[in-house]
């Protein structure tokens, strides 16, 4: 969403500009590309099946060789992280985001305070990837000789099958930073487009290859991890290069694309048109069109564009018995069980997503932040349960609680002027001795509008009307613009923590409105109980947020990290803490996920959140969609 | 296996006395010092008109509301008035200045009945900490009406969050005392209330209301009642439920329920108890029956010591216990019986925490002078035994209990011979010394008929009973494995584990022994005796040492009343009770059947008499399916298999 923001704002020639960039930066990579003669890519480009349609192949931010931007053991860019510079004070490199080239006084304070970290005590990462820590490709030759013959681009280059082998759980992380790889895919295939898609599959059917999909690797379920008791092949099939937005129908409003594009090109491609999706999951940056289809993806401005269940007309999917599809446009159906909700949620067992027809909407013509100061976390959570029973709800509306607001804080960045620090100082003094309200209890909700201006306004009076009930006060657009910056950049985050032996992970449920206090207290207790069980040495940080608001309830989004120094095994005691904490879940009628899906990490609770007649259900479309077990990577069942 | 937890190895806290301070410093300045106990998460106390309300607009008492109100066809403000009248009489309004009141009289009560009163101020640390973090739940045990006063009194002292007690209505018979506890912060229930949804959801409501604001530790007695008998009684379940269900619902993160073991040396009650017991009713409590006690004040009632056990969370009691996810499903609003699972899983932690309540009792010398007399005197008509032998038994006694894991406070700067002698002067009421020989008071008072005198013997031997029951819940387990030794056919480990096994279910009503903890039970006993050497246990055999018949013919006279005592009672079903035979009559009915034999001769125990031991059997007999209830009616089945030996029906194998 940044990215699309970020544009708004900045006009349209720094985009054209930032776009030229990016092609530049992905040629000149291909250029640099050593010659291996193994995994040479045959670029035999393969035409979208309407060429004259075929909106934009413009702009691909995702290359084949994500390492030339991306990093390969971390998350996002290569050219974006926290570190603490000379002077001690932590800074936010690159030129990508809001936040990138400031200084952030307070993060370090915070940072000790919080964690009890201490700069001296570093926990460096293995700087590269030494590929004698990956295991040589398991080849299918058969299957390897009749894909060149396809034309199709594929590799066995370490560094692209290690990339494909995780996606960003706590786990997966700690482990590359350590330089150890666990088994990788044999190989990476780039198809180009649907028909590519059916002929890999026709070919790993026939030589009993097992496929992994790969959209924009941001599972945070084990999802990507490639079973370590798999013993045949497993190909990776990466869908990245399949990100064209085939066609737009304005009449209908909808728009028709290859399943591989990632949320931040989409969004920038309709906006060129003068359309969106409206679908702006967290991960929007990286993660893919597909990808959201096939684990049931949730947007922040859900409120008005609705999850991806809600805005997925058609979709197309390859799979070992061959496509699923339906037959026509019709806005809604009754034939039965809809046949996308095998889709939607099967995280790549059952095949891959190829195309998809999508809603879409004209751009809003006018977005507003704005952000709400509650006492305390039970008012502010009371307020949301108002706006959503009088669904008034704006495209986005958030709850940060006390540690989440004070983390916030602390990522301010330098003020520049002496009269903007001093309204601050104002603010702060109005509403934590003008209002009593005590700086360790109070918490923020984050908003924000979008649609017509009038509108908008009118909107925005009404929320805040409610917000005042409950002692809200309007505490301005800054906070808000701020709070949905920071959904972008925590993720960069917790590399830095990882660098001074603090890790951690969010996780999310999704409760009934009367649970909600409940579930929040619980957990976070239970994880620091857990903490203190398994001898970690410093108090943890245990934090969440209502991220999105329903008519019977709302997701909750948890954050959990501690200082590890002095844990022989860290990953062990972290794994076991989340696990204590998804029982806590569990245990307080929460979900086993809202968006995230179960993966592999999840999996274990699979049969009693759906009963064993679900499991069986769900085992037996598996079963004949795919009886070999060739998309098998071991997901959900 | 048992051997890890060796009874020996117990640690427990140093006492206390708080009365010392009291002596020392005045009473009235203590009672009107600045109180300011630390708080739950900081919430400050919430005054009872807050309570009410909040009580009275919770979702679950209008939910219960118009449910009555549908069923029963009445409007519902006339309900939900119905629903304000009950809180009315419920709630209590706890106030400052009585507790003050209270703080000023009770030292002063306290200072001419006891000794001190001995506390073990780790626990009240233990307790502060608790309450800090979770809501706290106190579980005292109940001797005598002077616990919650002395809890309140204790807790006051030590400046901590003064507790909320459950008391039983009778109390509100007496008209001002009953309000003076009120406003010291007892809420009162009545003793039943069965059917009636709109009592229990008020009731349930306010308790929960308290614990999950935190507002005030909830006190009250498991045991349901006073005992007695100095016996644990089986828990009650209700309040308990009631404390679990805010953790299990997920609505507090956590209760923490703190046993807490209140032992007198001197029960104030001790004849009343055994009076009552004999079938002597129980005065009705009143004011100025009250008044009358007050010769209770001159004289010496020893040493109270109260010991606050280990804080217990119930999260650590539910983990893998219970299935939390079961209460996702129906709004928590919305009153629904506890499925069996959840009540077996409270019905154990009722057991352990009396168990924990139990263990932590503080026995005093005479605890175990009233077992050696009271075996002496079943042994025959003797003149009772030389004080030198008593000392050496009692001698050998503390050596075995202290062995067997008991919480003996022996002082140890004292010869024995002063101790017996300074322990069986403040019992004077109950033992005579004659030419050096000591014996229980049997003989006394001039009784007009035999059946008379028997009553007058039963009185004393029954207060004497009272306190070797103290140590009952320590030599209970080797008893029950000495006694099934003793019964059991052959010196077979699985024979003599048989016979274990029927002992202890028949004796489930009358000991606090945990349900399904057969094989755990058999385990801490063998342990204890293989330990002490009394027997050796093999693979296959359970054989008594040379060494050993000593400790055995202890253990086993002292299960023997009750042994004897079940026998009559089955006797007595299968002679005298013809077919049917209303609850009612059963109690006069079997007093008279014992009564006779006793005259007769032809049974040992006086103690026999007691009303509990009556109930409890025919409870067990119930249980067992060996008789019947028939519509307030009792029949009796096949007793037969009762009387014989040991059944073979047990079929759990070690």
């Amino acid at each position: 969403m940044n990215a699309a923001m970020a544009s708004n704002s900045s006009g349209g020639g720094s985009d054209r500009q930032r776009i030229a960039q990016q092609r530049l930066r992905i040629i000149a990579g291909h250029l640099r590309r050593p010659v291996d003669v193994d995994s040479t890519i045959l670029a035999a480009e393969c035409k979208a099946q309407d060429s004259k349609t075929d909106v934009s192949s413009e702009g691909k931010t995702v290359p084949r060789r994500r390492q030339e931007i991306m990093k390969w053991n971390g998350w996002g860019y290569s050219d974006t992280k926290f570190l603490f510079n000379k002077k001690g004070q932590a800074e936010f490199t690159g030129k990508r985001y809001k936040l990138s080239g400031m200084i952030m006084p307070a993060l370090k304070d915070w940072l000790e305070d919080t964690f009890g970290t201490n700069l001296q005590h570093k926990s460096p990462a293995t700087p590269i990837l030494t590929s004698s820590a990956v295991q040589p490709p398991t080849l299918n030759e058969a299957f390897v000789e009749e894909l060149k013959s396809t034309g199709i681009p594929f590799s066995h280059d370490a560094e692209d099958r290690v990339f494909r082998a995780h996606g960003h759980c706590l786990h997966e992380i700690f482990a590359l930073r350590e330089g150890k790889v666990g088994r990788v895919p044999d190989l990476v295939v780039w198809p180009n487009c649907h028909n590519d898609v059916v002929r890999i599959v026709e070919l790993a059917c026939k030589h009993n290859v097992c496929l992994i999909p790969y959209g924009g690797g941001t599972s945070v379920s084990s999802g990507l991890e490639c079973p370590p008791e798999e013993t045949r092949s497993i190909v990776s099939l990466d869908t990245s290069q399949m990100s064209r937005i085939l066609w737009i129908d304005e009449k209908n409003l909808t728009a028709h694309m290859e399943a591989g594009i990632v949320g931040q090109d989409l969004e920038r491609l309709l906006n060129e048109s003068g359309y969106c999706t409206g679908h702006e999951p967290d991960s929007m940056e990286f993660s893919s069109l597909g990808g959201w289809v096939a684990t049931r993806a949730s947007g922040m401005k859900k409120n008005i564009y609705g999850n991806i269940e809600d805005l997925v007309i058609r979709v197309k999917m390859v799979t070992p018995q061959g496509v699923i599809e339906k037959s026509c446009l019709g806005p809604r159906m009754s034939t039965g069980p809809d046949i996308h909700h095998f889709i939607m949620g099967s995280e790549g067992t059952l095949g891959v997503v190829t195309e998809v027809t999508m809603k879409i909407r004209p751009m809003p013509e006018y977005q507003k932040y704005g952000s709400v100061v509650f006492p305390n976390f039970e008012q502010g959570v009371a307020c949301l349960r108002e706006v959503a029973k009088q669904r008034c709800a704006p495209a986005s509306i958030r709850l940060m609680d006390n540690e989440q607001f004070k983390f916030g804080h602390a990522l301010k960045p330098q003020v520049s002027s002496m009269f903007t620090s001093f309204l601050d100082g104002l603010k702060t003094f109005y509403i934590t001795k003008f209002k009593g309200f005590d700086p360790n209890c109070l918490c923020v909700a984050t908003l924000l509008f979008e649609g017509h201006r009038e509108k908008v306004l009118q909107h925005e009076k009404q929320v805040y009307d409610i917000a005042a009930q409950f002692g809200g006060l309007a505490a301005g657009e800054d906070n808000g613009q701020r709070g949905y910056m920071l959904t972008f950049v925590i993720a960069y985050l917790r590399d830095l923590g990882m660098d001074y032996y603090v890790i951690g992970e969010s996780f999310e449920t999704s409760v009934p409105w009367d649970r909600v206090l409940d579930i929040c207290r619980n957990v976070k207790l239970r994880i620091i109980q857990e903490c203190k069980d398994k001898g970690v040495q410093f108090q943890p940080l245990a934090s969440c947020r209502a991220t999105q608001t329903y008519d019977s309830g709302a997701c909750v989004y948890f954050y959990f990290a501690f200082n590890y120094r002095g844990l022989s095994d860290p990953v062990h005691v972290f794994e076991e803490v989340e696990h204590a904490a998804r029982e806590e879940i569990l245990a307080n009628g929460g979900s086993l996920s809202h968006h995230h899906g179960v993966g592999k990490l999840r999996k274990e609770w699979m049969r009693e959140a759906v009963s064993n007649v679900g499991m069986g259900m769900l085992k037996s479309v598996k079963d004949y969609v795919d009886p070999n077990n060739i998309f098998g990577n071991r997901n959900l069942l | 296996h048992y051997n890890q937890r060796d009874p020996m190895l117990k640690k427990r806290d140093d006492f206390e006395d708080v009365l010392e301070e009291r002596r020392n410093s005045s009473d009235l300045r203590y009672a009107l010092r600045c109180y300011t106990p630390v708080l739950y998460k900081g919430v400050p106390p919430c005054k009872s008109s807050m309570l009410k309300s909040m009580v009275l607009q919770s979702d679950q008492l209008h939910y219960v509301i118009s449910q009555v109100s549908k069923e029963t066809g009445r409007k519902t403000d006339e309900v939900q008035e119905e629903a304000s009248a009950i809180l009315d009489e419920m709630a209590h309004c706890q106030q400052l200045s009585t507790v003050r009141f209270f703080a000023f009289t009770l030292s002063k009560v306290f200072k001419s009945l006891f000794r001190s009163i001995c506390v073990n101020e780790e626990g009240i640390q233990r307790l502060q900490q608790a309450i800090q973090e979770h809501p706290v739940v106190l579980l005292p045990s109940h001797r005598s009406y002077m616990d919650f006063l002395l809890m309140s009194y204790l807790l006051y002292t030590y400046d901590l969050t003064l507790p909320v007690i459950a008391a039983g209505m009778d109390f509100m018979g007496m008209k001002f005392v009953g309000e003076m506890l009120r406003m010291s912060g007892a809420f009162f229930i009545r003793r039943s209330f069965g059917g009636d949804k709109l009592y229990w959801a008020v009731f349930s409501e306010y308790v929960k209301t308290m614990l999950k604001n935190g507002f005030a530790p909830v006190e009250f007695f498991l045991e349901g009642t006073r005992s007695r008998t100095s016996k644990s009684l089986t828990p009650k379940l209700g309040l308990l439920n009631i404390a679990m269900d805010p953790f299990l619902k997920g609505e507090v993160f956590d209760v923490s329920v703190v046993p807490v073991s209140i032992s007198y040396e001197r029960i104030l009650e001790e004849t009343l108890y055994a009076r009552e017991l004999l079938g002597i009713p129980k005065p009705k409590e009143s004011t100025s029956g009250l008044f009358k006690a007050r010769k209770v004040l001159s004289e010496d009632y020893g040493s109270i010591h109260v010991y606050f056990g280990q804080p217990v969370s119930v999260r650590s009691l539910a983990e893998g216990r219970v299935n939390r996810r079961q209460f996702n499903l129906v709004p928590r609003h919305i009153p629904g019986k506890p499925g069996e699972d959840i009540h077996s899983f409270v019905n154990d932690s009722a057991y352990k925490l009396v168990r924990a309540q139990e263990e932590n009792m503080v026995l005093k010398p005479w605890v175990l002078l009233a077992s050696l007399l009271l075996q002496n005197q079943a042994a025959g008509p003797k003149e009772g035994l030389p004080l030198d032998e008593l000392t050496a038994q009692a001698v050998w006694l503390r050596d075995l209990s202290r062995q067997y894991g008991a919480f003996l406070h022996w002082p140890d700067q004292m010869t024995p011979s002063e101790v017996v002698s300074s322990s069986l002067s403040l019992h004077r009421g109950l033992v005579r010394i004659c030419e050096g020989k000591v014996q229980l008071a049997v003989e006394q008072g001039l009784a007009a008929t035999p059946e008379e005198k028997l009553l007058n013997q039963a009185v004393i031997v029954l207060s004497c009973a009272s306190y070797r029951n103290q140590a009952l819940h320590v030599f209970l387990r080797p008893a029950l494995l000495a006694s099934a030794i003793h019964t059991a056919s052959s010196t077979q480990k699985q024979e003599v584990f048989n016979s274990f096994s029927f002992l202890r279910n028949m004796f489930s009503n009358e000991f606090i022994l945990c349900p399904g903890a057969t094989v755990q039970d058999f385990e801490e006993a063998s342990y204890l005796l293989v330990k002490t050497g009394a027997v050796q246990v093999s693979q296959q055999e359970v054989v008594v040492t040379e060494g050993g018949h000593r400790t055995l013919a202890f253990l086993i006279a002292m299960l023997d009343p009750f042994l004897q005592g079940y026998q009559v009672v089955c006797r007595f079903l299968c002679e005298e009770a013809t077919e049917t035979l209303t609850e009612k009559q059963f109690i006069p009915a079997v007093r008279k059947f014992i009564i006779k034999h006793l005259l007769a001769g032809g049974l040992r125990y006086a103690e026999v008499l007691s009303s509990d031991l009556q109930k409890n059997s025919l409870a067990a007999f119930l249980r067992l399916g060996a008789v019947q209830k028939i519509k307030g009616y009792v029949g009796f089945d096949h007793l037969e298999c009762l009387v014989g030996p040991p059944s073979r029906a047990q079929n759990t194998t070690l």
